[in-house]
């Protein structure tokens, strides 16, 4: 066994469903929390920012226009996929945040569960966020929760893949679609994540991760007129939040601030499922 | 571009001469036409030659719309949207024309005036198929009612079994029935399935006197490639060191980025040279590569991209 041949990395991009290389052809060296080097990854420009939104955008159509039901089954089959692969993910935990294995699988675990609880809240939702609303006329009048559009948005920096899965999970859930950029020095957990969603029932496009620095991707995100809403969980540098959000106001996005030391074991709320839809709200004339 | 003027026995009218002409012309080296495009496909484009070449794409653009379902009121939309594409800002060029069917020339030619050309498919457009009397008819139709730019299909029956003079006199004909309107000819190369093809019908088209040769309806795939329109533009440049004549080249359908545009600018630039990158002997029949144009122009207006919500939906 010794003897093998070592198969070094160099990882890509998740775009549209496929893996293209950084359009600038750039990679940079991912090295554990002890310092050794773990793999080579793409490291992503403003244009396959672009070409990523094109994607999202693309996606949006039918992804929005499925049944909550079916998104609720498709969010599900990731967790079934990534329960098939825990002891690789596990492995990249491990080596990226330097955690013992007990902690690595539990992080694992966490994550596969979140992605089921999100899963269940898909055709949930519109329940809770919306109404039927009291109206002086003769009028049926409700509320309903849509979903935004293009979300673009920073994993957290520490937690590589339950923080991830926290932030893409309830974008999705409600029928946006998401371009994330994952956690610049630890990114390997977020790519295995793409090999299991390339097998999945996730259409091309709904999930896009890029890897790079988010100081170099983000304002062209920030400012690009055919995205909807930023989440900015892991921005760690408060003065590029506050220059993403200044270039958010351009094109009126919604924008949902950094969110540094967030315990993510916590159950959610559903806070982030609600920071991401529209409220439509429809008079209908009653008795007709 | 200065060239040698080109030593050639053009045919004269009879079917043997002609035959013994275009069946004589040598053949196109596929690969390397592929090559070829690929490594001028390299170039990258950048700032304010970039920004030069989105107006001179949008000038040279031939906003089309082809449909069955095409009604007076669309096409109303569409001119005026030639006419200022970006209403935002004044700066943004008119497109060369707008391309329709014969009986929309007139609607066109209402809202246009003569600020822009109108152009009209003719000739029992997409497939050709019908006697020559119907196609004359067709064209002074087309023209009485306003055309100034005749789009006609040749018969790729005809050609591809070998039929060439009728290819030929169906093209003098419909010429004289344009009488003053310019005369584009659509190969049709998605069907015509080999380059060496491609190289005599553009040849064909020319000695028949085309004013433009056109790549494809938009109606089979593939097609507009740029391979195709590589041998095109060379067939174009030959023709010109023959007889002096400049024909123009029309790229039409499947151009849907300001990218593939780009592209096929420098394949003008590069093979028949620039006095071609003028709207009188280049253009692009397109519909959506206009918004895509505008996109990529307010992107580097306002330096921030743009996105689909910014431009109107045709």
């Amino acid at each position: 066994m010794t003897d093998r041949v070592e198969v070094r990395k160099t990882y890509k991009l998740f775009v549209g469903g496929a893996f293209p290389r950084s359009e600038s052809g750039r990679t940079y060296e991912v090295v554990a929390a002890d310092g050794t080097f773990l793999a080579n990854a793409a490291k992503g420009s403003r244009k396959d920012g672009r070409d990523a939104v094109l994607a999202a955008r693309k996606g949006f159509g039918a992804w929005s226009a499925a049944t909550a039901y079916n998104r609720g089954q498709v969010l599900y089959r990731v967790a079934e996929i990534m329960e098939g692969r825990s002891a690789q993910f596990a492995s990249d935990v491990m080596a990226a945040e330097g955690l013992d294995t007990e902690a690595a699988a539990r992080q694992v675990e966490a994550a596969i569960d979140r992605w089921v609880w999100y899963a269940g809240w898909t055709d949930k939702l519109a329940q809770v966020l919306g109404s039927a609303n009291q109206v002086a006329g003769p009028y049926f009048n409700f509320s309903v929760p849509e979903p935004t559009g293009v979300v673009v948005a920073v994993a957290p920096q520490d937690s590589s893949l339950l923080g991830l899965v926290s932030v893409i999970a309830p974008i999705v859930a409600t029928g946006s679609t998401v371009i994330v950029i994952a956690s610049t020095a630890r990114p390997l957990p977020a790519i295995t994540l793409t090999e299991a969603l390339a097998t999945s029932d996730v259409p091309g496009g709904v999930i896009n991760v890029l890897t790079g620095d988010p100081a170099e991707i983000m304002p062209w995100l920030a400012s690009h007129a055919d995205v909807n809403a930023l989440d900015l969980t892991g921005v760690t540098d408060a003065d590029l939040a506050v220059t993403l959000e200044r270039e958010a106001a351009g094109t009126v996005k919604r924008v949902r601030g950094p969110q540094a030391d967030h315990d993510w074991y916590a159950t959610p709320s559903l806070s982030r499922l609600r920071s991401f839809v529209e409220t439509k709200t429809v008079w209908h004339p009653m008795g007709t | 571009m200065t060239t040698p003027p080109l030593e050639l026995s053009l045919p004269d009218a009879s079917p043997g001469s002609l035959r013994r002409f275009l069946h004589g012309l040598p053949g196109v080296d596929e690969v390397g036409a592929n090559a070829r495009v690929a490594s001028l496909g390299t170039r990258s484009i950048k700032n304010d030659a970039k920004a030069w070449a989105i107006d001179l794409a949008i000038r040279m653009v031939d906003l089309t719309t082809l449909e069955g379902m095409d009604t007076r009121g669309k096409v109303r939309a569409m001119c005026a949207k030639a006419l200022r594409p970006d209403p935002t800002d004044a700066t943004v060029p008119s497109v060369a024309a707008v391309c329709v069917y014969g009986d929309l020339v007139a609607t066109a030619r209402e809202v246009v005036g003569d600020r822009i050309h109108v152009a009209a498919v003719a000739t029992a457009f997409p497939s050709g198929r019908s006697s020559l009397d119907v196609k004359l008819m067709d064209t002074r139709d087309a023209v009485a009612a306003g055309a100034d730019e005749i789009d006609m299909v040749i018969d790729r029956g005809a050609f591809l079994s070998g039929d060439l003079a009728l290819v030929h006199d169906e093209i003098v004909a419909v010429k004289e029935a344009c009488g003053t309107a310019h005369l584009k000819v659509i190969l049709e190369t998605g069907e015509l399935r080999t380059l060496d093809n491609v190289r005599r019908a553009s040849w064909l088209a020319m000695l028949a006197g085309a004013d433009f040769i056109k790549t494809s309806t938009g109606k089979v795939t593939p097609a507009a490639t740029p391979p195709v329109t590589l041998v095109m533009l060379e067939a174009v440049r030959d023709f010109e060191r023959a007889t002096g004549r400049r024909i123009g080249v029309k790229a039409a359908g499947g151009i849907r980025t300001s990218k593939d545009a780009i592209k096929y600018l420098v394949l003008v630039n590069e093979t028949v040279g620039d006095e071609w990158l003028t709207p009188d002997l280049f253009r692009f029949g397109a519909s959506t590569l206009l918004n895509d144009l505008l996109l990529q122009r307010q992107r580097m207006a306002s330096g921030h991209y743009s996105g689909p919500d910014y431009v109107t939906i045709d």
